[in-house]
């Protein structure tokens, strides 16, 4: 029973502002990636910016980060995910939070 | 001459009040923010308790942004389909002097970075701290930024970057920055009329609710929460990212869940999400803080995990704001003395120690890991659920049980052993007593 509307992912993750700037601010690197099994950084990642690719690597969208930290704590694999905060003024901007 | 006497990196609640302290004290404040505004990459789980206010900003609820004073607080254990719920209530919770509020963190944040202008700091936005800058000595003496010729020199820099503070991890003094001590929240704002909020949670003009939850999580180890602004609430849960990653489940599919339990279901209907929002928390208390003082250097609040997740206390604004604020001081009274050394500005710890701020982590340092242990999370809810079931179910024409009887079952059905529940219980008193 669905007492009110499921939201759509992309419908969620819309409800933020992210002012997006070009530089990406997190970078995977594809090599430690490939390698991995767990994948720890796929389920957590609360803006599901980790995407699992058909040739066993990993693709990252930045744009819609909320800079919370996840997954270079939760990633096991050394030097896997660089992560910087982005550019001062740009990324998630929060108003009813 | 250096460009400010201090640099607060990070104008959150603990770094606004260090400015204010810093200000106050007649130093050269500037007060950097990596967001448009201040308050604007800043989330929480419901409840500010601003009567450390009291010393910095008196009167400081005359002009705060609330959105409702918080006078009914209730811990809730979720079973699959049951709920006990401890409901407490103080109407006068909603009159001077106050004990909690919610807020919208921009705005609260925003309001005490504006008290920190008002006092004289200089608030620069839109900069990102990329690094502490050291003198031939190797002392902490300024911060690099992303701004063109962005470096700004200072005799003392205060880190108040936030829970993933890479100014106190480049500093070295975080060596326990790993995911076990860490929680992720993750929040949905719903949209509801102010009339169906007074009218669902029992409240009147900005009176508020708070509800911790226990359970209800799908099976990793967390809480959830559920509060009241004037015409949203907010619903959410905070997981323990270890766990997270381990069960393969997603964020935003546990509040889901969460939102579906028979309990909180009424609560929550027909609340449209107009906004989602995620953060991490420094959850492990005592076990996880960073050494808080280098020369030049002070951290405050989440950056020093100074974050109270403490069971039926959870508390964090509270701790910034006043870690903040002993930074501030300390930092000036350093600079009087001619002498910013860590051996000066230890009267910060020092600080800390005497004041609520460590004394409360001190008391409770062993509990965050007990509520979040394994017992905590899955057995003593089905446990405490199911012998509060057994207690008001009417059997007849069978009699009652006893309630020892009720208990020696239902611990066992829960697959608790007495040794556990004796350690346990011994800790839980041991850090409540």
């Amino acid at each position: 029973m669905t007492i009110w509307p499921d939201i759509s992912f992309q419908d969620r993750i819309d409800t933020s502002e992210f002012r997006i700037h070009e530089r990406a601010h997190i970078t995977v690197n594809d090599d430690s990636c490939r390698g991995c099994t767990t994948r720890e950084c796929v389920v957590a990642c609360p803006a599901n910016l980790f995407v699992p690719t058909s040739d066993g690597g990993i693709l990252f969208n930045y744009e819609n980060c909320y800079e919370c930290g996840t997954c270079y704590l939760v990633c096991n694999k050394e030097g896997a995910i660089t992560w910087t905060y982005p550019e001062g003024g740009f990324g998630i901007v929060f108003h009813r939070t | 001459m250096t460009d400010a006497d201090i640099i607060v990196v990070g104008a959150g609640p603990a770094g606004s009040c260090a400015a204010i302290a810093a200000a106050r004290s007649g130093k050269r404040v500037v007060l950097i923010e990596r967001g448009p505004f201040p308050g604007s990459k800043n989330m929480y789980g419901g409840v500010i308790y601003p009567r450390i206010l009291d010393e910095l900003i008196p009167q400081w609820f005359e002009t705060a942004p609330i959105q409702r004073w918080v006078i009914r607080r209730s811990t809730m254990v979720l079973s699959d389909t049951g709920a006990l719920n401890i409901d407490y209530r103080s109407n006068a919770w909603g009159q001077a002097p106050y004990n909690g509020a919610t807020a919208y963190r921009p705005d609260f944040d925003n309001w005490l970075a504006q008290q920190a202008v008002a006092a004289g700091a200089d608030l620069i936005c839109s900069t990102t701290v990329t690094g502490l800058l050291r003198d031939d000595q190797g002392r902490v003496c300024g911060v690099s930024t992303d701004r063109p010729d962005g470096d700004l020199t200072a005799s003392v820099v205060i880190a108040c970057d936030g829970v993933n503070s890479f100014l106190a991890k480049q500093a070295g003094l975080y060596p326990n920055a790993n995911a076990d001590n860490y929680t992720l929240g993750v929040k949905e704002t719903l949209s509801l009329s102010k009339h169906i909020i007074d009218e669902r949670f029992g409240v009147r003009d900005n009176q508020g609710v708070d509800i911790e939850i226990l359970g209800g999580t799908s099976g990793v180890n967390g809480g959830g929460f559920i509060y009241t602004n004037l015409d949203t609430i907010a619903v959410g849960v905070v997981l323990k990212l270890s766990k997270l990653s381990a069960q393969k489940k997603r964020p935003e599919d546990i509040i889901a869940e969460l939102k579906r339990h028979p309990a909180i279901a009424p609560l929550v209907e027909g609340g449209e999400v107009v906004e989602y929002s995620a953060h991490l928390i420094p959850e492990a208390g005592l076990e996880m803080m960073p050494k808080m003082v280098a020369d030049g250097l002070l951290i405050a609040g989440d950056a020093a995990a100074l974050c109270l997740a403490a069971g039926i206390w959870l508390e964090g604004v509270n701790f910034a704001m006043a870690s903040g604020m002993y930074a501030g001081q300390s930092a000036s009274a350093a600079i009087d003395a001619s002498n910013v050394s860590a051996a000066s500005l230890k009267s910060y710890t020092n600080r800390l120690n005497e004041t609520f701020v460590l004394q409360d982590h001190k008391k409770l340092r062993k509990i965050p890991h007990l509520v979040l242990s394994d017992r905590v999370q899955h057995r003593y809810p089905a446990f405490v659920t199911g012998v509060v079931e057994r207690m008001f179910r009417v059997d007849n024409p069978t009699p009652k049980p006893g309630v020892r009887r009720i208990v020696r079952e239902e611990r066992k059905k829960a697959g608790i052993k007495l040794s556990e529940l004796v350690r346990d219980a011994l800790t839980g008193l041991k850090g409540f007593g």
